[in-house]
């Protein structure tokens, strides 16, 4: 079950960054990070509020501190493991 | 070539009623950012703010007014008064023939959009005030601003998203230059602060939760203000002929646009936009005392915005001094602008600098003096204020000390 779960936030995850980056999802892998897939600033916002609006949660993402963000989203990988956390703490 | 010089200012902000006790605040560097208070904050991240307190609006205007009067109107017609005010212009009806408005403001009304999308869309009402369409309207309040002191000449309003005062008053100087106006009221006005009006802008991720601290290191983003400010630019030999009071004079406009990117800014379209009023002015670089900035106190804007500074100036950006006073006011968005053409005045005027607040931590990408956290007493010649707004349009004036 732990592992459907896991696997279903990838496969979102990966879903919305595809359709940000023009992609297909195959072609998105998990260390690939936002710059290699050709999403800008404006794309990273855009990408938060799908995050934001297909699992229910609300991202702590501020575009002046990305790096003291706890969201981190430097990769395909890391963006989906935060996602996980901030479901965690919400169940 | 006719020459325009400022013969009143008026204001209204989050540091007080008007301008004077505004550039008061800015010489104390006070901050006007505090906790927001209007319905549905609660449902709200961003939770602060640049709000006007203390306001009764039925204190000022009369319930026949108020039903036409959204909040951004209430400010222009405040701002409008005082700087008429202080001109001592006595409007005839031929003056009046020469004499036109020219506000900026992004949102228009937005607060009447707000209570009234509620009304019908929230509340499930079928039926709203009759009056919702000239009370929203984006040039209401240059028309408001005109029919209360009978000013018959050119009225319009212009939207250019953080650029519209600025864009406003160099157009207001062009009218006056080319001969079509002796007299044009300007500036701009914004009230945005509304549960939707900072919805919006949380969707960004620029907001900060905390405070606005341009060109410090450990900035975290914008805050949003509200207000107005609106002065009197008077054809030099008009005013010499009333030996009216001369504030400043205006020396130098430049507008242009990055033709790039919707939200990010451009290093080459800011510099482009300082060259020019510079050229405008007829001003050698090292003539620039003060530039106010800018400076959102995003990690953008900031960046970008000095880089562009040490270009136009070169080692003369060392010897000027930058700062933000959106630090102490907040973003008034469309009229920004205004309010901080004020400092600039001061500047000139006064001699004192009004400081960035909230500054704590150098950022090597913004070596520039910031005036942090102090107002400083200089002798400054000219000052410069700038405006990038969103979509690539940048305007920047420069004034002048009258003598």
């Amino acid at each position: 079950m732990r592992g459907t779960v896991k696997r279903d936030v990838e496969r979102v995850v990966v879903g919305i960054l595809a359709e940000q980056a023009a992609m297909s999802p195959e072609d998105v892998t998990l260390g690939a990070t936002l710059e290699d897939l050709g999403i800008d600033s404006l794309g990273v916002v855009e990408t938060i509020f799908s995050i934001e609006e297909a699992f229910d949660i609300e991202v702590p993402f501020n575009a002046n501190q990305p790096e003291a963000s706890e969201f981190d989203i430097h990769t395909v990988g890391s963006i989906v493991r935060s996602v996980e956390s901030l479901i965690a703490t919400r169940a | 070539m006719r020459r325009v010089v400022i013969t009143g200012q008026g204001a209204i902000t989050a540091l007080g009623a008007t301008a004077p006790a505004t550039l008061e605040g800015m010489r104390h560097g006070r901050c006007g950012i505090g906790e927001l208070a209007f319905e549905n904050v609660d449902r709200l991240s961003i939770r602060i703010g640049g709000q006007i307190r203390g306001y009764d609006p039925e204190a000022v205007f009369s319930r026949q007014q108020l039903s036409l009067y959204d909040r951004f109107t209430q400010f222009a017609l405040i701002a409008a008064d005082e700087a008429l005010g202080q001109s001592g212009l006595v409007i005839t009806e031929a003056l009046g023939e020469r004499t036109g408005v020219v506000l900026g403001t992004a949102g228009g009304g937005l607060q009447t959009q707000e209570e009234n999308y509620r009304a019908v869309y929230a509340e499930g009402k079928n039926r709203v005030h009759p009056l919702v369409v000239p009370k929203l309207m984006n040039s209401a309040a240059a028309s408001h601003v005109s029919m209360t002191h009978d000013l018959t000449g050119p009225v319009w309003s212009v939207a250019t998203a953080c650029a519209s005062s600025n864009h406003a008053m160099g157009q207001a100087m062009g009218l006056i230059r080319a001969g079509q106006a002796d007299v044009v009221l300007t500036g701009g006005s914004e009230s945005m602060l509304c549960f939707g009006g900072i919805k919006a802008w949380e969707g960004l991720r620029v907001m900060s939760k905390d405070a606005c601290r341009p060109f410090s290191a450990d900035r975290s983003g914008m805050v949003q203000g509200e207000g107005a400010a609106v002065f009197v630019f008077e054809e030099l030999e008009h005013a010499r002929a009333r030996g009216a009071e001369i504030l400043a004079e205006v020396t130098g406009f430049s507008m242009n646009s990055d033709a790039s990117d919707i939200v990010a800014p451009s290093v080459t379209g800011a510099t482009r936009a300082m060259r020019g009023a510079l050229l405008d002015a007829r001003l050698d670089p090292t003539a620039i005392g003060y530039v106010n900035a800018h400076g959102t106190g995003t990690v953008a804007n900031d960046r970008a915005e000095c880089a562009a500074v040490r270009g136009v100036f070169g080692a003369h950006a060392d010897d000027l001094m930058i700062s933000s006073t959106k630090s102490m006011h907040g973003h008034l968005i469309g009229g920004t602008g205004a309010v901080e053409l004020l400092a600039c005045v001061m500047a000139v005027r006064d001699g004192v600098v009004a400081p960035t607040i909230g500054y704590r931590e150098p950022d090597p990408e913004c070596d520039l003096d910031v005036v942090p956290n102090e107002a400083r007493d200089a002798r400054v010649e000219a000052a410069m204020t700038n405006a990038f707004a969103f979509g690539g349009l940048n305007a920047v004036l420069v004034v002048t000390a009258f003598s």
